[in-house]
């Protein structure tokens, strides 16, 4: 009976079984393509017509402002590029934060490299920008501002509703990646008072590769694919259709159920996480407590490196991720991490876990005694721990 | 992305630790970079007796440095420092292209180890015959 505790669900999520099946008819029987005249092209187009409808009422859009998109990335690239180029007559200066998805951050600097100015604002240390700081950028000139909904790596909420107040005042274009909290938090694009919204099914057990981003009526956007006259003209691409209908069933499921799931998963987070900081010394818990995603947490063990951890948790079937140097890819370790102060030898160490409707407060003991026994095993192995002993010769 | 033997030297690393009464310390890297590589030598009549590390890094740099270590036990020091990084990576059945970084670490750490015996013995590093160019600084 090997484990198999999943605690990675920021990351991607199983498609749930009923929203499965209610997709698997799109790929076999009724393959037409949405755009034929015939009845099985017909049938698909109502099909993606009410997922569109579906999406509208989680979110309290209007069914004309959902685009079905390939991706969350894709969804972020079309809302600022097209975005940007569709206003340039305003001006060339876009803001943003310095803890956005890869998605949002490097499709500003490709545009930095195309004539776009771009002020990336600084985040607070408890993971939440200030809409004081955001708003303070504002000039003549910004066409933009994107700021996530809440961050995926420490699940800190931001003050979306806050920001929108201040720039509907000054007429600027505001995009959300709101990627993360779909299915976690209350996502309203009237009450929020959002322009663009991004989102991706597969983060609330939807299938992978289907987006959408929200476009309010009226606003003035650029296509990014161009090609045949799908949604509307603005998205050329057939349409995946199983994959829509497969969102429209995840995010309508997802948003009913909400109230009651995110209940349970934040009172299993909360436990196993209280648990963790206080069985495991020289642990940080990277984030605002409070203003976070009900399954999020993200903790930095001092004096150990974050792949290694993830390897060894693995042989014990349990995943999760780290905002190490070794997991991204590249030297450095997590921009997010390093944007709320934590040092890169300490960010090296940081472990991600995302609770999701699969915990089970049954695994808690399991996943709290394997992590120290894991973060034990590697501190006897670090050099760092040594030296760190050496010099505090009172700790065990 | 790792091998079989990069996954067996890291779940189950050999020598770790330190030496008691070590004459051969080394250590290279840094924190910042998310890698440090430590090796404790016993060296007697230039034979490596004993050898033990202690890591802190990724996966790759766990098992570098147990596959370094099992790679010179026993093995007289000239023997030693002709250790590659390339011999460390090989006998792991190879290291994705991000990670020969942790093979380059290993061999420095060793060299590094064996160098500071023999400044300690008063040895010239800079003529010594092995020892060309194998100790920075």
């Amino acid at each position: 009976m090997d484990k198999f505790i999943y605690l990675d669900n920021a990351a991607t999520t199983n498609v749930a079984p009923e929203v499965l099946d209610k997709m698997i008819p799109w790929f076999v029987t009724n393959y037409g393509n949405p755009s034929s005249i015939y009845s099985v092209g017909r049938t698909a187009k109502k099909a993606v017509e009410n997922s569109r409808r579906q999406v509208a009422e989680a979110i309290n859009a209007k069914t004309n402002e959902i685009y079905f998109t390939g991706s969350g990335s894709e969804a972020d690239n079309w809302a600022i590029k097209g975005c940007v180029q569709a206003n340039s007559e305003k001006g060339k200066h876009i803001i943003t934060s310095n803890i956005e998805h890869h998605a949002v951050l490097d499709t500003c600097k490709y545009l930095e490299k195309h004539g776009y100015e771009v002020t990336y604002v600084q985040v607070e240390e408890n993971g939440i920008i200030s809409s004081e700081k955001v708003l303070a950028e504002v000039r003549e000139d910004t066409v933009l501002v994107s700021v996530m909904m809440a961050n995926n790596e420490i699940g800190t909420i931001q003050p979306i509703k806050e920001i929108a107040a201040g720039l509907k005042e000054k007429k600027i274009i505001f995009h959300t990646d709101a990627v993360q909290a779909i299915g976690a938090i209350p996502v309203d694009v009237n009450d929020l008072g959002v322009d663009l919204l991004s989102l991706t099914a597969h983060k609330f057990h939807g299938p992978k590769g289907t987006g959408v981003l929200y476009i309010k009526r009226g606003i003035k956007i650029d296509n990014l694919l161009h090609g045949g006259g799908q949604e509307r003209t603005r998205r050329a691409s057939t349409e995946n259709t199983a994959g829509i209908v497969g969102l429209g069933a995840a995010i309508e499921k997802a948003v009913n159920e909400m109230p009651v799931v995110t209940k349970k998963i934040s009172n299993i987070r909360d436990i196993a996480v209280n648990r963790i900081l206080e069985e495991i010394p020289h642990t940080i818990y990277n984030g605002d407590i409070e203003k976070r995603l009900p399954g999020n947490s993200n903790f930095a063990f001092r004096f150990i490196e974050g792949e290694g951890l993830l390897l060894m948790l693995d042989m014990f079937g349990i995943m999760g991720s780290s905002g190490s140097a070794c997991t991204s890819g590249s030297l450095d370790p997590s921009h997010v991490l390093l944007a709320i102060g934590l040092p890169h030898e300490i960010a090296h160490g940081s472990l991600r876990l995302s609770f999701g409707i699969d915990s089970k407060l049954e695994d808690i003991d399991y996943i709290v005694e394997t992590i120290n026994k894991v973060v034990t095993r590697l501190r006897e192995m670090s050099p760092l721990y040594e030296d760190y002993l050496k010099n505090n010769p009172t700790e065990v | 992305m790792y091998s079989d033997k990069v996954m067996d030297h890291f779940s189950n690393p050999r020598n770790v630790g330190e030496v008691e009464g070590a004459n051969a310390v080394g250590q290279v890297g840094n924190a910042k970079c998310g890698d440090i590589m430590k090796i404790f030598m016993k060296i007697e009549d230039d034979i490596i007796t004993e050898i033990k590390f202690k890591t802190f890094g990724c996966g790759a740099a766990i098992a570098t440095s147990s596959m370094a270590t099992e790679l010179v036990k026993g093995k007289h020091i000239d023997e030693a420092l002709d250790l590659t990084n390339k011999a460390v990576a090989e006998a792991l059945g190879g290291l994705p292209a991000v990670k020969m970084h942790c093979s380059v670490l290993a061999e420095e750490a060793i060299k590094e180890a064996i160098c500071n015996y023999l400044r300690e013995k008063g040895v010239d590093i800079k003529t010594y015959h092995k020892c060309d160019n194998c100790c920075r600084g």
